[in-house]
């Protein structure tokens, strides 16, 4: 057993578990901070201190286990600066960035956010892709962001990064990324209606013969 | 073989300013330096944090030297004079100040911590000291003759004394030098060291065209037919306030702003549609033309074409 602390209460809970299963442990029914539980939607993000330790740890409440004299806090939302736009109407230009999230060129390069990632993402890099109009670089060092907002709760800057991934990623997605061919020809069949019998006898099915398509699909 | 310098372009050389970029690694390449780019860079802190208690403006310039040597080089080289004087004397600080050495090193500790042991260049420095003018001279098959360019420092090139790239920051003659070696006439001006305004640009574009007014028609009544700088800043203020700058004092004549990478490139016998010349608010294609330094073959088709 492991001593935590949360809201100033000392709690002894066992210490394989992860602090969202610790919560739950000890009866506690989650309502907010809480999502996929496996460190894929960002939900449960967590800030905490570990005793004798004079930095700050951030973490995925799913993802993260307990230890001993761990002082915690949840984040059940970290307000953000999110700028709402027409995708179709933008261009994918080097200031493209810069005009919705001018505070980008407030980036001293201390590098906190990068540190409180807990994906291990180079947050720093991708914003300064971001500030320099490489979108293509900030898409990609930003693409496994979960969007649990961490970087921003800690940037001296009052960046909002997440959101600025998003968008480049957008951009390189709607603008800048190669066409696939084969998905335009693939779009259009649908539009065709090529697999509609096929999507109509699915959903016609029961569930006896859902289970024996599934089980003998040739592909996943 | 090809000698390897490690390249930091700045963030205005990789978007705004790309062909002072891109003809920096033409000119560079001729000259048998190759300019690598470092894989990871972040902004070098735009100007020098002169606060000494606030170690954070420092974190930018030090963190670029960090992934010099990551990148396994010992000398970083840039072509932006913005980002030449805060990485140089941010770095000088580094070397000079162990115990903000050590407080810088204990902030970034997820890096490997920083000896203080690279070295800063401007690229004219490395074009002066090491690859040489001779050097330069031997490949110029366009010199540029009968051209009358006026030399542009700016501050940040010369000033402070310990980070100026010539020996005499009041009357630095490097940049004439080059010239000369082009081919040029270098027309040396009292204004080639004030300041142009720089970002005050943003704030009050007014006071930076009341500088271009006096820097550009302080240039051009010695009959400067272009101006040569080496700051994306100082080309964009010198440039496009030249349309506010008329508005205080209409006579004052349409001058190109020039990188001093576009005219060694146009020396060096590289195709004017390679230069980047339509990215001037002021098109230096007429001025060249005029000189014959570039063929004027759009000319006769625009003729045949009536």
């Amino acid at each position: 057993m492991v001593k935590i602390i949360v809201s100033n209460t000392e709690y002894k809970v066992p210490s394989n578990l992860t602090i969202m299963k610790a919560f739950e442990f000890l009866g506690w029914r989650l309502n907010r901070g809480v999502g996929c539980r496996g460190g894929f939607c960002g939900a449960c993000s967590t800030i905490y201190r570990l005793k004798g330790d004079r930095k700050l740890y951030t973490g995925l409440a799913c993802a993260t286990l307990v230890e001993d004299g761990m002082v915690l806090a949840q984040i059940p939302i970290n307000p953000a600066n999110k700028k709402s736009y027409d995708l179709e109407a933008l261009k994918a230009e080097p200031n493209t960035m810069l005009e919705f999230y001018p505070e980008i060129a407030r980036c001293i390069s201390c590098n906190t956010c990068s540190k409180a990632c807990p994906q291990d993402i180079e947050v720093m890099d991708y914003v300064q892709a971001a500030l320099r109009g490489d979108i293509a670089k900030a898409a990609e060092l930003s693409f496994d962001c979960i969007m649990c907002g961490l970087c921003s709760t800690r940037c001296p800057a009052e960046i909002s990064q997440f959101n600025v991934g998003i968008l480049a990623r957008r951009l390189y997605g709607r603008y800048i990324a190669p066409k696939y061919n084969q998905l335009t020809k693939r779009v259009k069949e649908v539009e065709k209606g090529k697999y509609n019998a096929e999507i109509s006898k699915l959903m016609k099915a029961d569930k006896k013969e859902l289970v024996k398509q599934y089980n003998s699909r040739v592909r996943e | 073989m090809t000698e390897k310098i490690a390249y930091y372009p700045g963030c205005t050389a990789n978007s705004y300013a790309k062909y002072m970029d891109s003809t920096a690694k033409t000119v560079m390449q001729k000259l048998g330096i190759e300019l690598v780019e470092l894989d990871r860079w972040n902004c070098c802190g735009t100007f020098y944090g002169l606060a000494d208690d606030n170690l954070y403006s420092q974190l930018a310039p030090i963190r670029n030297m960090i992934r010099t040597l990551e990148n396994g080089f010992e000398e970083l080289v840039t072509i932006c004079s913005m980002c030449y004087n805060t990485l140089k004397r941010a770095n000088l600080l580094f070397q000079s100040d162990d115990e903000k050495a050590t407080r810088l090193n204990d902030f970034m500790y997820e890096e490997e911590n920083y000896e203080g042991n690279v070295r800063v260049y401007h690229l004219i420095d490395i074009l002066k000291e090491r690859v040489k003018l001779e050097t330069i001279r031997e490949k110029i098959s366009n010199p540029l003759k009968g051209l009358r360019i006026a030399p542009y420092y700016g501050c940040t090139l010369v000033r402070p004394k310990e980070v100026s790239i010539d020996e005499n920051p009041e009357k630095p003659t490097i940049l004439s030098d080059l010239i000369f070696t082009l081919g040029g006439e270098a027309v040396e001006d009292p204004y080639m060291t004030e300041c142009c305004g720089s970002y005050l640009t943003v704030k009050d574009k007014h006071l930076v065209a009341d500088r271009t007014n006096k820097i550009v028609g302080s240039m051009t009544r010695r009959e400067a037919d272009i101006i040569l700088v080496s700051c994306p800043l100082c080309q964009f203020n010198l440039d496009r306030r030249q349309k506010e700058a008329r508005e205080l004092n209409p006579s004052l004549p349409e001058v190109p702003i020039v990188y001093f990478t576009q005219l060694m490139a146009l020396a060096m016998g590289v195709d004017h549609k390679e230069l980047g010349f339509q990215d001037h608010f002021v098109d230096p294609i007429p001025i060249l033309k005029k000189r014959k330094l570039i063929a004027s073959k759009q000319k006769v088709a625009a003729k045949v074409s009536k």
